[in-house]
């Protein structure tokens, strides 16, 4: 049962999903960090981007990859315009507005798609769809590689702009403190739109590492936004560093948990994780504030 | 007299009215119409009691449904009891599973965001689970049998139907006028609007959101088990996919959180909605949910006591010209 050449690719699938949940937590994690609000349109806005790098590639035959310039910018203006057309204005200052709305736009968005592209579920053809890469005893696909060592480098590049830029300082100004940042000149409207702005983008940057070797329909991002919402849980609201970590970390208990419990059974560990983590530890494994 | 007395004759009224429409139609297509506004209409009163009353914004009500709904399908199947006392166990069930989550959240003091979330894992367990063992069916789902009978809770036109569910439905009202009128109502909506100084001044916030998540769970599962009832048939999407959570919280947050009227209103309206929209478009997918979502997007952003509330803003802004004018003249 604990065989090592199925334990390891297994362990090694699970780390390079793991990566892509952590690049989609570190968008939500962002939002939430900055504007104290859970996106529930996260999702939805992972499988508005599938469906872009999808027709970018039937229609235009761009690959995904090289599709990363567009969606990426995308992506990022969808975010800022939300948040400064709709999100913001429909607040009127308390959370639970913010929370419906999301829902609620996440409800138009997954619709719509059901709409223009029926519920099938489709997918891409590549040249490297099928290219494995041995690894040890393990087999692996290509696009995963890729996904994995992708989603490694944006994240790098998300925590070098929090962490180094004029951006970034005001950005988590903002988060810290809004009062004080705006009375130091900063634009407050205009820092949550940039922050959401950034947090869809990495959803486009997501989506073009992930669609070679997965699908999208119009139900994509559900299967994505509650693994997204544990791991930010997991790594605590708001933290960079829990993201990435969380989501290696749910990356592989899905795939163990597939390996030992079967695949529907095995999700249960995720969602298991997810409600003791909110019930015992709010604040997540790496979350300051008690 | 008094305006809580109003309210009760008000029930009276409507109860009466619509008990009436099954003895002067026979229109299928009213008839249904009728059915399935009062569904709707349990459903957005459940969750009005949670999420209206005490505050708490649950994203899987579906959690209760389905559980009702499977409570109802199996009594029935593998107990052989029939469909009134599958009924009884479908909404005490439903209750349990709402005190068992509300024990676990609001034990840690889950609020906002988190209690949202933690009932949406919550209902995709349930689903997962629904999913995985044998005596749901798995993704086959149940089946009811074909038998009409008042025993069976199955009738040949949809009007006894009608009964059934405008039952649940005054049976709901009532319980939302009591929670306007009784001390236990005072209590949550203190808790609702500050739940610290409603602790100070001894009200239990976590005995008060208990009582109200089980008797919300409750309505909940009713609706699941008349959904059950009409169509015969459940399955794990149906019974803890996210519409029907949607669907409840739309419905009561378009008509009016924390009211009386104000979930009949928001199902009425959604439902009335929904039809022109079918008349419009045809039966394509997505079309409906699209609706809902705008609908729910624009009422927060510009109504956000929503339509029940559109008379009292009117009436204090009205108020407010007229002392204005008044303080002039004087």
């Amino acid at each position: 049962m604990f065989d090592f050449s199925i334990l390891f690719p297994s362990l090694l699938n699970g780390l390079t999903t793991g990566a892509v949940y952590a690049l989609i937590a570190l968008g939500l994690t962002l939002i939430y960090g900055v504007l104290h609000i859970i996106n529930f349109a996260h999702g939805a806005a992972l499988m508005v981007a599938l469906y872009a790098v999808y027709m970018l590639k039937q229609h235009f035959g761009i690959d995904p990859y090289m599709a990363l310039p567009l969606v990426v910018p995308g992506m990022f203006v969808l975010g800022y315009v939300l948040q400064r057309v709709i999100i913001n204005r429909a607040s009127h200052g308390k959370d639970e507005n913010i929370l419906l709305v999301t829902l609620g736009l996440s409800i138009i968005l997954e619709n719509a798609a059901l709409l223009f592209f029926k519920s099938d579920t489709r997918t891409i053809d590549t040249a490297y769809t099928l290219t494995t890469v041995a690894i040890g005893p393990a087999m692996i696909a290509l696009p995963k590689l890729v996904a994995f060592a992708g989603a490694l480098a944006v994240s790098g590049l998300l925590l070098w702009v929090v962490g180094k830029t004029d951006l970034g300082r005001a950005i988590r100004a903002v988060a810290k403190e809004k009062h004080g940042a705006k009375l130091m000149g900063i634009d407050v409207d205009h820092v949550y739109a940039m922050s959401f702005g950034i947090g869809l983008a990495c959803l486009g940057a997501a989506a073009c590492f992930l669609l070679p070797a997965y699908y999208v329909n119009p139900q994509v991002g559900n299967g994505f936004v509650l693994v997204a919402f544990t791991v930010v849980v997991l790594g605590g609201m708001g933290s960079f560093g829990g993201a990435l970590l969380g989501g290696l970390l749910i990356g592989v208990v899905e795939s163990l948990g597939g390996l030992y419990l079967g695949e529907s059974l095995g999700q249960i560990g995720i969602f298991v994780i997810f409600i003791a983590v909110l019930l015992f530890r709010p604040q997540g494994l790496f979350g300051a504030k008690a | 007299m008094r305006s809580s007395m109003k309210e009760l004759v008000g029930i009276m009224v409507f109860v009466a009215l619509v008990a009436c429409v099954p003895l002067v139609t026979e229109s299928g297509v009213l008839l249904n119409f009728v059915m399935m506004a009062l569904y709707a209409t349990l459903l957005a009163q459940a969750w009005n009691i949670l999420g209206g009353f005490g505050g708490q914004f649950s994203f899987g009500h579906a959690l209760f449904f389905g559980t009702g709904a499977y409570i109802q399908a199996i009594v029935q199947l593998q107990g052989g009891l029939n469909a009134w006392t599958a009924l009884g166990l479908a909404v005490v069930g439903s209750a349990g599973v709402g005190v068992f989550v509300g024990a676990l959240s609001f034990r840690y003091g889950l609020k906002g965001s988190y209690f949202a979330l933690v009932t949406l894992a919550f209902a995709e367990v349930f689903r997962i689970l629904a999913l995985s063992v044998p005596f749901t069916g798995a993704g086959v789902g149940l089946m009811l049998p074909l038998q009409e009978s008042f025993a069976n809770m199955q009738f040949g036109s949809r009007k006894g139907y009608i009964y059934v569910v405008l039952g649940f439905v005054a049976a709901a009202l009532l319980v939302t006028w009591w929670l306007k009128n009784s001390r236990f109502g005072a209590y949550l909506q203190a808790v609702r609007d500050n739940e610290d100084a409603a602790r100070a001044i001894g009200v239990s916030p976590f005995g008060v959101k208990l009582g109200a998540i089980a008797l919300s769970a409750g309505f909940m599962g009713a609706g699941g088990a008349f959904y059950v009832q009409v169509f015969q048939y459940i399955d794990p999407s149906i019974a803890y996919g996210a519409h029907t959570s949607v669907e409840a919280l739309v419905a009561a947050i378009v008509g009016g959180l924390g009211t009386l009227w104000g979930p009949v209103l928001g199902a009425v309206v959604l439902h009335v909605l929904a039809d022109i929209t079918r008349n419009l478009f045809g039966e394509l997918p997505g079309i409906n949910m699209v609706i809902y979502g705008v609908v729910l997007v624009a009422i927060v952003m510009f109504m956000p006591r929503g339509i029940g509330g559109l008379r009292a803003t009117v009436q204090s802004v009205w108020r407010g010209l007229r002392q204005k004018n008044g303080g002039r003249r004087g």
